[in-house]
């Protein structure tokens, strides 16, 4: 394993301190492992409040700042936080209009996030709503598994609903928006190689050189199937296909997400990024945003994901609102 | 000493056996995982139970609901993953369900534990067959039950546990997992063991030995 890390215990305490060096605007609770906005969250504004495993950066902590994200829990890589953390990532960010905790469906982040939406409400009587983001259509027997995982569509959930928020909308229209946004987008990944998991020190699965994995999560756990490494052009098919499959895209304005799993220069995200344009278009899938980039990682997995949105016209004026994070900025 | 009733002492003495259990099983637990899951179970209940017998060695309860409540927060903020609320919901409901007493007899741990796992039923939303913790803790809590009712004292009570939560975890092998992480591998999820089935046997195994007249 070759990786930039002083050891393989404290990469998160080390990352986060990073963070902390490098983001005046963001604060971070290295106790609670929390990251927070330094300026406190305006009275009457709903607090967006998200977090996971760590590493999948930008995801959550990235993610933090006007527009976005009041504050974000990390757990370690690739394991749920807890519910004190998320408590603490509440007493911080809440002005008094509620909490709308967002989380990607892996089972210990939807039960933890529960706890702590429980606790929240009994301890502090802080009203607390949630979103569990569930748009991976590789998972396809969703009545005999835990449920399609929660994947790309975190980011532009986050980008969109804390635009809402910033607006000023209340708990329960951010959160019926929430709900929209996750009923309106789904997403596929591939890849081409495993990650390495910084405390295990090798790959978690062994991927043939000439071998690629199809219908991948954020974690490294399998996909849909296997098969021979095959051009950007056909593996782009092999993600759009079951997209279109599963919800029908034409009619409205989309917005399309090209993800890098981490090990994947740029320059092959555009190369996929086109060929998932031509299909589109040829679907008659009118793109009108787009995002080419690492924004929901697998560590140093190499591959890729594609999401997207059908995006009403709310979506979009939200979409373009001004956004002031690590991660994502634009109109500021 | 009666066997008709558990003590305060004697929770802690099954809570502190069940750390050494799982801590002597961590890398069975772990090795059990990393074929259907991601490969943390073992440490991640060695750090839980770890954190749980310092906290009531720091502070000691004086009566059950006290102690099972702390330990069930202390297994939350501690463990992590699918296993810290699950295994932290089951101690929570149980110090509810058993109240400020000092000891229990064999109805009233089965309540509680009964509580307890009808709060991981609720917090879980598994089903027999699905190859989870369940899958052990229910036949065993089921054998607990018919003992107590047939007027078994409390050692046999948790002998006979004991044993049907080793056959509900052994049945656990062929099944394919319909929750969690393991449930994406579909059929390649069988023919291995569960782990929290495998954990929660322990957890019997643990009150088993410290019950034993």
């Amino acid at each position: 394993m070759k990786k930039l890390i002083n050891t393989p215990e404290s990469v998160l305490a080390d990352a986060l301190a990073g963070i902390d060096a490098a983001h005046p605007e963001l604060k971070v609770d290295h106790v609670n492992r929390v990251i927070y906005r330094a300026e406190p969250t305006r009275a009457g504004k709903v607090a967006l409040i998200s977090g996971g495993g760590s590493g999948h950066e930008p995801l959550h902590g990235g993610f933090v700042g006007l527009g976005m994200l009041d504050a974000a829990c990390a757990g370690e890589v690739f394991t749920s936080p807890t519910p004190d953390q998320m408590q603490e990532a509440t007493k911080v960010a809440d002005s008094g209009a509620g909490v709308l905790h967002i989380v990607k469906n892996y089972t210990g982040d939807v039960m933890n996030f529960e706890m702590a939406a429980e606790m929240a409400e009994a301890e502090t009587g802080v009203k607390v709503a949630s979103i569990v983001v569930n748009d991976d259509v590789a998972v396809q027997d969703s009545l005999y598994t835990a449920g399609r995982r929660g994947v790309g569509l975190t980011v532009l959930l986050e980008k969109i609903v804390g635009a809402a928020a910033e607006e000023g909308q209340d708990l329960a229209a951010v959160t019926a928006l929430a709900h929209r946004v996750n009923d309106s987008g789904r997403s596929m990944g591939m890849a081409l190689t495993s990650c390495t998991v910084p405390a295990a020190g090798k790959p978690t699965f062994d991927l043939p050189d000439d071998m690629m994995e199809i219908g991948v999560g954020i974690h490294g756990e399998p996909g849909r199937h296997r098969e021979k490494l095959a051009d950007a052009a056909s593996i782009a098919k092999q993600l759009v296909d079951p997209i279109l499959a599963d919800m029908d895209f034409t009619g409205s304005p989309a917005i399309v997400m090209m993800n890098g799993m981490g090990g994947t220069p740029q320059i092959e995200l555009y190369i996929m990024y086109n060929e998932v344009a031509k299909l589109l278009k040829a679907a008659g899938v009118e793109v009108v945003r787009n995002l080419v980039g690492d924004y929901i990682t697998s560590l140093d997995m190499a591959g890729c994901s594609v999401t997207i949105l059908k995006a009403d016209e709310e979506m979009l004026k939200l979409w373009d609102a001004p956004v002031n994070t690590a991660g994502l900025r634009w109109g500021v | 000493m009666s066997t008709s009733t558990i003590t305060l002492d004697q929770l802690i003495a099954w809570l502190s056996r069940f750390r050494d259990l799982v801590t002597e099983k961590q890398s069975y637990l772990t090795e059990l995982d990393s074929a259907i899951g991601d490969a943390d179970h073992g440490s991640n209940m060695t750090r839980g139970m770890s954190a749980v017998i310092e906290k009531v060695g720091a502070a000691p309860a004086t009566a059950a609901d006290e102690l099972l409540k702390s330990v069930g927060m202390t297994l939350v903020t501690s463990v992590g993953g699918a296993s810290g609320p699950l295994y932290g919901t089951l101690f929570l409901r149980m110090g509810v369900n058993a109240g400020p007493v000092t000891e229990l007899d064999g109805a009233a741990f089965g309540a509680a534990l009964r509580a307890g796992l009808d709060g991981v039923v609720a917090r879980g939303k598994a089903e027999a067959g699905d190859k989870t913790m369940f899958d052990a803790l229910s036949p065993a809590l089921d054998a607990w039950d018919a003992a107590v009712a047939g007027g078994a004292d409390i050692s046999a009570a948790a002998s006979a546990a004991f044993a049907a939560a080793e056959k509900g975890r052994d049945a656990t092998e062929p099944l394919v997992a319909r929750k969690g992480r393991a449930s994406y591998l579909g059929e390649r999820s069988a023919g291995h063991l569960d782990p929290g089935a495998t954990s929660s046997t322990l957890l019997l195994q643990a009150l088993a030995e410290t019950v034993a007249s």
